[in-house]
């Protein structure tokens, strides 16, 4: 019975999603904050009820879905799978009360597109059948396309259909990889007792893959790789990704950075590493190099920015390039580092979205030239985007530290050189984003930053646990390493490692 | 077989209603007959026609029963779309009795095991179409298009008469038995007749499933006909010839399949290339659908090629989701333009806000035809790229899928317009009550087929 509870964390914010379709416009954005807390406390009983087997935690599901091609409605929770989903239901509310502000027009769709989407991404991060997985990871694809679309601004007609048809270029690449496996599973003779039908279940593609001899392996590998390089992204597959940031509605840019990225990442871990081992051994040199090219160039690309919004969006290009390349060093530190990070990231990256959108709210400008001095007319903000900013350069104490710490850890057991180049992103990191703060917070305040008006309650009551979250994962990040670190082992010991 | 008396009399009571003045009984009277048509379709899943009856002329076996009860349940849908659409200067009765006429050819065309029973099956689908496509008869552009379908379907039959000619001149028979069983047993008055007779058939049979380069027809017929008319014949019309095309082929001539299987590798690739790559340049949606349904058959095409033991249910199933996406797609497409005036791109424009049902069932169909899963039309391709990779057609699987993707930018242009560009005018739609019907089924229909692909896949 208590398995029921993953269907449950998929299930319900779909149910609420249509009854939002019904609902009068005022109310959408109450109702839709309400089941997102909701869905977070289930989230909170799921990670309590997996504490209590320490050994090999998991809640599963799994019931027949499409027989003829033996394709399972199989989700299961395990530890990974746990700290996704609660990432997932932690920022959905934050992302939710963010937009309370912003009088979008057609709220109760708008509402209901943000737990559709929600649904689809608790599924991707629980699905254990490889079918299952590409249906939700595309039905990802669609609530997001249309939140950009239609809440968006700038020229997102073209913006979106590039992001649309470059992500689904991937996704193909992926679905073609699946396949080929598909055809690899399964055994015996019909009509034996040895038959074994085929199936798309997530232990029948890894013995598929491990069965296949290196070259195709290298094959599988890329074709899996391109659906998450893109997804994350991962240098040089990223050109979609800052338009679409810039363009899309806050909430929108919010779900692609701080959940949806996830997405591609927590794909390297379940679904690339464990599967084709000898692919990834072949090729782990260059996704390395290529991670580690994406971050120096995305930082020196975001030390030149002059929009907040972009610069936000490059360093999220920076920061997924070093949590793939601490994963991809097959090491128990670039993995749990590459988690505690996209936990991290995802808690600052929203945080530092909401700053932008209140910063242009009251501003009516997101350029860093025409601002400054806010710190003197609202010392509280400043404070507030000040200990987010650190989280996100990685200070210690705060989030980011853990998560980069173990990565350069990984990745220095990997290479030194990797590490070295890698490691500068703590550097780079530091100077486009105190380079940020000193052009938009200090200085002399000016015409256009003079009316600063407080925060509002709203606001703060999505900046304030924010900040919170970031000390308090910093100082205290053991229960979130420990419930992941059985399935973490589970991983490395099928994709063997480095050597 | 019973389905075939049942839909006749069904067509022959939809043609005199209007002599006894029963005129509005004739929409309840077949909009009822039809899922009873259905019905009967499903009893004979066992029935005695499983081998071939009236003398080995049609056999009633799962492949019939099923691709019957999709066309038929199409019809009934097309019902529903077309109450409104069509040109009143032609009575409802003659509408009516047509369509379902036509359908009884499609039904023929689906069970026959005789040649000539294909032959008369074609020939009582296409001649009710052909008027059909004219039945606006004050516009040129109606009549344009019919008199150019009945030009180039005249023209298609006679390829497939002389195909089937040459069959009979190298098997000395037209029944499908003997003709497979001379074909395995290579015992042919003349090889060179067979494989010419093969290939005069396929170019008849790709004229009616319009395949590149036997397509050009289409675009114009499919746009001067009145939208409801296009609906049909890019449905059941399509449905019809395709699975009459692969009964045949997988029925009789897999032994031969060097001489065609190398065509129609080459007719699929084309058709999935032209087809979608024209449809991104158009500027009217009816034009766009036009292409689109010359891509799709290309899909369909694959499936044939493929002949793996799985390649009877892929058709079906895309056949199915194909059909309820573009009913789907077309009804929007006539409420819209009756509204307008206008089957163009712009004439979409703001439809989410001013009609956000029109435009979420257009959003579902154009996202089912264009493969986006959970959509019924994303488990279409999927089973036939699985079949044709099964088959070891890699090759052309991976232009299909470079064809989808090109598919996606057209689609998502409707969409697109829909949702971010503003229309000058407000404007709502009335949908009246069979419309509203319309709209949940084949959303409905969609999804569901989407989700439980199993209900109809796992029936061949």
């Amino acid at each position: 019975m208590k398995n029921m509870i993953v269907l449950g964390l998929i299930a319900f914010p779909f149910l609420a999603a249509l009854l939002l379709l019904f609902t009068k416009s005022e109310g959408a954005k109450k109702i839709a904050f309400a089941a997102s807390v909701i869905e977070f406390a289930l989230a909170v009983f799921a990670f309590a009820q997996l504490k209590q087997n320490a050994v090999h935690p998991e809640l599963a599901l799994n019931v027949p879905w499409i027989k003829t091609i033996g394709v399972n409605f199989h989700v299961a929770i395990d530890g990974i799978s746990m700290l996704m989903v609660l990432l997932t239901a932690l920022l959905v509310p934050f992302i939710i009360l963010s937009s309370f502000r912003s009088n979008h027009e057609n709220p109760s769709l708008f509402y209901s597109l943000i737990l559709i989407m929600q649904m689809a991404l608790t599924g991707v991060f629980t699905a254990m059948d490889g079918f299952l997985f590409y249906v939700f990871w595309e039905l990802a694809l669609i609530p997001i396309w249309f939140i950009c679309l239609m809440w968006g601004s700038g020229d997102r007609a073209r913006i979106t259909l590039k992001f649309f048809i470059y992500t689904l270029v991937g996704s193909l690449f992926m679905l073609a990889g699946l396949i080929y496996l598909y055809q690899f599973t399964g055994s015996g003779e019909i009509g034996t007792k040895e038959f074994v039908g085929r199936s798309f279940d997530i232990k029948a593609l890894y013995a598929a893959g491990a069965s296949l001899d290196p070259g195709q392996q290298g094959w599988i590998f890329w074709a899996f790789f391109l659906a998450f390089a893109i997804k994350m992204p991962v240098f040089p597959f990223h050109t979609w990704q800052p338009d679409t940031y810039v363009a899309a509605p806050t909430a929108g840019t919010m779900l692609l950075s701080g959940i949806m990225l996830k997405m591609g990442t927590y794909g390297l871990i379940r679904w690339l590493l464990p599967l084709v081992p000898a692919g990834v051994h072949a090729w782990m040199d260059t996704a390395i190099i290529l991670s580690v090219i994406g971050i120096v160039y995305a930082s020196c690309i975001a030390i030149v920015q002059k929009d907040l919004k972009r610069l936000i969006a490059y360093s999220s290009i920076a920061h997924v390039g070093l949590i793939s390349a601490g994963i991809f060093t097959l090491t128990a530190e670039g993995i749990q580092g590459g988690l505690m990070q996209m936990i991290s990231h995802g808690i600052n990256v929203v945080g530092l979205f909401f700053i932008a959108e209140i910063i242009l709210s009251r501003t009516s400008t997101r350029q860093l030239a025409e601002l400054g001095g806010i710190r003197n007319v609202e010392p509280q903000f400043a404070v507030l985007f000040l200990i987010v900013l650190l989280g996100s350069v990685a200070l210690p104490l705060t989030s980011g530290f853990v998560g980069e710490f173990l990565l350069i850890n990984g990745i220095y057991q990997y290479s030194t050189w990797a590490a070295l180049f890698a490691g500068l992103t703590v550097i780079l990191g530091a100077v486009y984003m105190l380079r940020s703060y000193q052009r938009v917070m200090l200085g002399e305040t000016n015409s256009v930053t003079a009316g600063f008006a407080p925060l509002t309650f709203h606001e703060k009551a999505v900046l304030i646990p924010i900040v919170i979250l970031i000390i308090a994962l910093g100082v205290y990040p053991k229960p979130l390493m420990e419930i992941a670190e059985p399935a973490v082992k589970q991983i490395i010991s099928i994709a063997g490692g480095i050597k | 077989m019973n389905t075939i008396i049942f839909l006749a009399s069904l067509g022959g009571f939809a043609m005199l209603a209007e002599i006894f003045r029963l005129r509005k009984l004739i929409y309840p009277v077949v909009l009822l007959g039809l899922p009873g048509a259905a019905a009967v379709a499903v009893m004979d899943w066992n029935g005695r026609a499983l081998s071939p009856i009236f003398n080995n002329m049609i056999v009633f076996d799962h492949f019939a029963v099923m691709f019957s009860v999709v066309m038929i349940v199409t019809l009934a849908l097309w019902m529903l779309l077309a109450h409104r659409g069509l040109n009143e200067s032609v009575t409802v009765s003659d509408h009516v009795s047509l369509a379902v006429f036509s359908l009884t050819g499609g039904v023929l065309m689906v069970c026959y095991a005789n040649l000539t029973m294909l032959f008369l099956g074609i020939e009582i689908l296409s001649i009710p179409v052909y008027i059909l496509a004219g039945s606006n008869k004050t516009s040129l552009r109606s009549n344009e298009s019919a008199f150019k379908y009945f030009l180039m379907g005249a023209f298609a039959t006679g390829f497939l008469l002389f195909g089937i000619a040459m069959v009979y001149g190298a098997t000395a028979s037209f029944d499908l038995m003997r003709i497979a069983e001379a074909v395995y047993t290579s015992a042919l008055t003349s090889k060179m007749l067979l494989g010419t007779g093969i290939i005069f058939i396929l170019v008849g049979m790709a004229f009616k499933i319009s395949a590149v380069p036997f397509h050009f027809w289409t675009p114009d017929v499919y746009e001067g006909a009145p939208t409801a008319i296009t609906a049909f014949m890019s449905t059941i019309v399509k449905t019809a010839a395709i699975a009459a095309f692969f009964r045949l082929f997988a029925f009789c001539f897999t032994g031969e399949a060097g001489t065609w299987s190398t065509i129609i590798w080459a007719v699929a690739a084309l058709t999935l290339l032209y087809g979608n790559i024209t449809a991104v340049y158009q500027q009217s949606v009816k034009r766009m659908l036009a292409y689109s349904s010359i891509s799709h058959a290309g899909y369909m095409l694959l499936a044939l090629l493929a002949m793996a033991d799985t390649s009877q249910g892929s058709i079906l199933y895309y056949t199915a989701a194909y059909s309820a996406g573009s009913i789907g797609a077309f009804a929007v497409l006539m409420l819209v333009a009756q509204a307008k005036g206008n089957e163009g791109f712009d004439a979409f424009n703001g439809l989410g806000r001013s009609n956000p049902i029109l435009a979420f069932v257009m959003t579902c169909s154009m996202l089912s035809l264009a493969g986006i899963p959970p959509m019924a039309g994303f488990f279409a391709k999927y089973y036939i790229f699985s079949s044709a990779l099964d088959s070891g057609y890699t090759g052309i699987v991976i232009i299909a899928v470079i064809a989808s993707l090109v598919s996606v930018y057209y689609y998502l242009r409707v969409i697109i317009a829909m949702y971010f560009r503003e229309s000058r005018e407000g404007l709502t739609i009335e949908l009246s009550l069979l419309h509203q019907v319309l709209m949940i089924i084949v959303t409905a229909l969609i999804i569901a087929l989407g989700i439980f692909p199993d209900l109809i896949i796992s029936r061949l």
